[in-house]
């Protein structure tokens, strides 16, 4: 018997991009591409009833250089700031149009967190038929790794080089899924490279929903994390593992109803009521930043990836979870 | 038949709009702008315009939103003025070198620090780099009816370039006016449909545009926006003379009052250009030979007609309400670049008047012309930059 495979086999984004070789961000936009096609299929009869509209960053660069384009589907770029501004207005034009559809908004963190921040926030707010896809690779990329609102703690870039007076990167993580869901619009979801079953799930529910959804997905970038190219799943997965990523997803703003997926890696998951209130992680986060050449100096600063340890454990307790942390040791 | 009514040009404005029958409008508030989407949501909301109005967070997001419209195939429209048209600075080169006709009204305002919310150009004049065509209306019909013509220029097939029409801030966007609201079936007839063969998002025709463009491409991408904006001239002539015929009233780049035998002429745009009619005339009886010049266009500019009007006079001076700070007014500084290898020319002397809303009075202009006078008895410009109205106690 032929097995089906596990998603459709039609490709909207082409290979002969210009994406780095281990590039965790390419392998999302052409999994998100496909689980968007499928959604258009089953709730639009027709899986090419999309457009992209995407934010000046590295998947923008790498996909679209005169006279050549890696997209198979209407895309287009305006700036870095105003991709969410852009796919409102191609969503009144089809409207008007009579195009039957859904927009897809795509930016890096920078263009998300950080210059086009306001851009969403107006988008969501009005409540416009688009998926807004964060692909999160943690800091300023397509510029030269530069830190963004986005990066990590401890996290090496370029502006937060580690020195005599500095740790690294020295404020927390901010999540805009968190900001997103203050929009109350009816889906928010984080999401990994790490695990794209779940992954591509989310991009389908948020394509499904009618008016705006928002997907933050983590995606590993070999260039600027310093880490080895064919390691980008596996690390993307410690992310979930050892608690630095959360999986969750929230509808209608419902943060008391948030929905934690497990994070696997011996995890313990605690419930009550349905709710998820408390995880025993099994691995320590040192098992993700070990492989990654942006933590290397925090091995030689144990009080610093305490610091991060004790961060995460505040960003897990905002979601209502109580964060078990294990040290390596233990 | 057309309704003769009175009305603000703001109200003009959102007339011109409902008249074009834009499918996209996006705007955010700003003085003296804001009667313009205010209108406009009222014919919305009445189904008077069948449009989507997207109420945005700002006017980055307003040019923004209206780029990927117009990239997914609809005419378009928005107002702002000012900061906001400031804020729009970066998004102004986009929506022009991805060719697309997006037509905005300007409330032309003055620029901060400090803020103000009164008339200057320097808005607009600001932008004139950005490749966006620019019409300046003296009065109320003539913002309606360039906005009209905006559309015509900027959708025409050899120019595919937005345009931006200002009209003066309070002196015509809050001020009451007669106006001609001309017949929906004449409109529809002059500007048709916007059906665009280069621009739009549709997933029957996957297309990629706002690409990166290297060294190899980049150079000739400018090029043709270059040339668009060549082609825009012959492309404006024709249609103000289908407007002209369609609806009977004359528009001209440049339009002459009284120069026939003027030895100083004037020239301005905007709802200056009225009082400076009224102030020849006075002139005139006095028996000076002098003479007044409106621009209607700003971008393309008029390089042939600015040409053809320095043949007429011994002194061509220009009052404007803008500054390139470390040089002259921007028009002066463009209208001396067209004549700069014709072989006999004028003097040239440049007036900045009226900047944050200043009045520009007869006054000022009497000060003006006794400037140019000396210039023509000595037979030579001394200092070419003069700023009439200015409060010396002040200084």
């Amino acid at each position: 018997a032929v097995r089906k495979p596990p998603i459709t086999t039609r490709e909207y984004w082409a290979p002969g991009h210009a994406a780095c070789a281990g590039c965790g961000c390419a392998t999302a936009l052409r999994l998100a591409t496909k689980a968007f096609s499928e959604a258009m299929e089953e709730k639009y009869g027709d899986p090419n009833a999309f457009a992209i509209a995407q934010a000046t960053g590295c998947m923008e660069v790498v996909s679209a250089v005169f006279p050549y384009t890696a997209w198979k589907v209407p895309w287009v770029h305006v700036a870095f700031e105003n991709a969410a501004a852009a796919a409102s207005g191609i969503e009144a034009a089809w409207k008007k149009k009579g195009i039957k559809g859904k927009i897809l908004a795509i930016g890096g963190d920078g263009g998300t967190a950080d210059i086009g921040l306001q851009a969403l926030s107006g988008m969501l707010e009005r409540g416009h038929n688009v998926v807004y896809l964060m692909y999160d690779n943690e800091a300023y990329m397509n510029t030269g790794i530069q830190r963004s609102s986005s990066t990590p703690y401890g996290a090496w870039t370029t502006t937060s080089p580690p020195g005599k007076y500095s740790i690294g990167e020295d404020r927390p993580k901010k999540w805009v899924a968190l900001i997103a869901a203050a929009h109350m619009i009816p889906y928010v979801a984080t999401a990994s490279i790490g695990n794209p079953f779940d992954f591509v799930k989310k991009v389908k529910k948020a394509a499904k929903v009618d008016g705006p959804a928002f997907v933050q997905v983590h995606c590993t970038c070999p260039t600027g994390w310093r880490t080895p190219l064919e390691k980008g799943i596996e690390i993307a997965r410690l992310a979930i593992e050892t608690g630095m990523w959360p999986l969750f997803e929230i509808e209608n703003g419902d943060i008391w109803h948030i929905k934690i997926q497990p994070p696997g890696g011996g995890a313990k998951v605690y419930k009550e009521g349905g709710r998820v209130v408390r995880i025993e992680f099994k691995k320590p986060i040192e098992e993700y930043l070990k492989y990654q050449g942006r933590f290397k100096h925090l091995f030689k600063r144990p009080e610093a990836i305490d610091e991060l340890r004790n961060q995460i454990k505040a960003m897990w307790k905002v979601l209502g979870v109580e964060a078990i942390l294990p040290k390596p040791e233990e | 038949m057309p309704i003769r009514t009175v009305m603000k040009a703001n109200e003009a404005a959102a007339w011109a709009a409902k008249l074009a029958k834009p499918k996209v409008i996006a705007a955010f508030p700003i003085t003296p702008s804001t009667l313009v989407p205010e209108k406009i949501s009222e014919f919305v909301a009445n189904g008077e315009l069948d449009a989507e109005f997207i109420k945005v967070e700002s006017e980055h997001s307003a040019i923004s939103a209206l780029v990927g419209a117009s990239a997914a195939g609809v005419r378009t429209f928005t107002a702002t003025a000012s900061q906001g048209l400031a804020l729009m600075h970066e998004v102004l080169f986009i929506a022009a070198g991805m060719r697309l006709p997006i037509v905005m009204a300007i409330g032309n305002r003055a620029l901060s620090a400090p803020i103000n919310i009164w008339n200057d150009w320097q808005d607009t004049i600001s932008q004139r780099d950005t490749g966006w065509i620019q019409f300046y209306a003296e009065n109320n019909q003539e913002a309606l009816d360039l906005i009209l013509l905006a559309y015509k220029v900027a959708e025409d097939e050899r120019v595919l370039l937005p345009a931006m029409v200002g009209f003066d801030a309070f002196i015509l966007t809050h001020t009451v006016e007669p106006v001609e609201i001309p017949d929906q079936e004449v409109v529809d007839e002059f500007l048709g449909e916007y059906e665009p063969k280069h621009a739009y998002l549709d997933p029957k025709r996957p297309i990629t545009q706002g690409t990166l463009a290297f060294p190899a491409h980049y150079m000739e991408a400018r090029y043709l926006v270059w040339e668009a904006m060549e082609n825009a001239r012959k492309v404006i002539d024709e249609a103000f003379a289908e407007f002209e015929k369609k609806f009977g009233r004359k528009y001209q780049k440049i339009e002459e009052y009284r120069t026939d035998d003027a030895e100083i002429i004037f020239v301005t745009m905007g709802s200056l250009a009225g009082t400076l009619k009224d102030w020849v005339d006075k002139k005139r009886e006095e028996g000076y030979k002098v003479g007044a010049a409106k621009m209607t266009v700003y971008r393309p500019f008029p390089v042939e007609e600015i040409r053809e009007l320095a043949k007429k006079t011994k002194v061509l001076a220009f009052i404007e309400k803008d500054i390139s700070m470390g040089l002259y007014g921007a028009v002066f500084t463009d209208a001396s670049a067209a004549l700069i290898n014709e072989s006999e020319k004028p003097l040239m002397l440049d007036f900045i008047a009226g900047l944050g809303g200043r009045d520009v009075t007869f006054n000022q202009l009497d000060e003006a012309l006794s400037i140019a006078k000396e210039a023509l008895e000595k037979g030579k410009v001394e200092k070419p930059i003069h700023w009439i109205g200015l409060r010396k106690e002040l200084l």
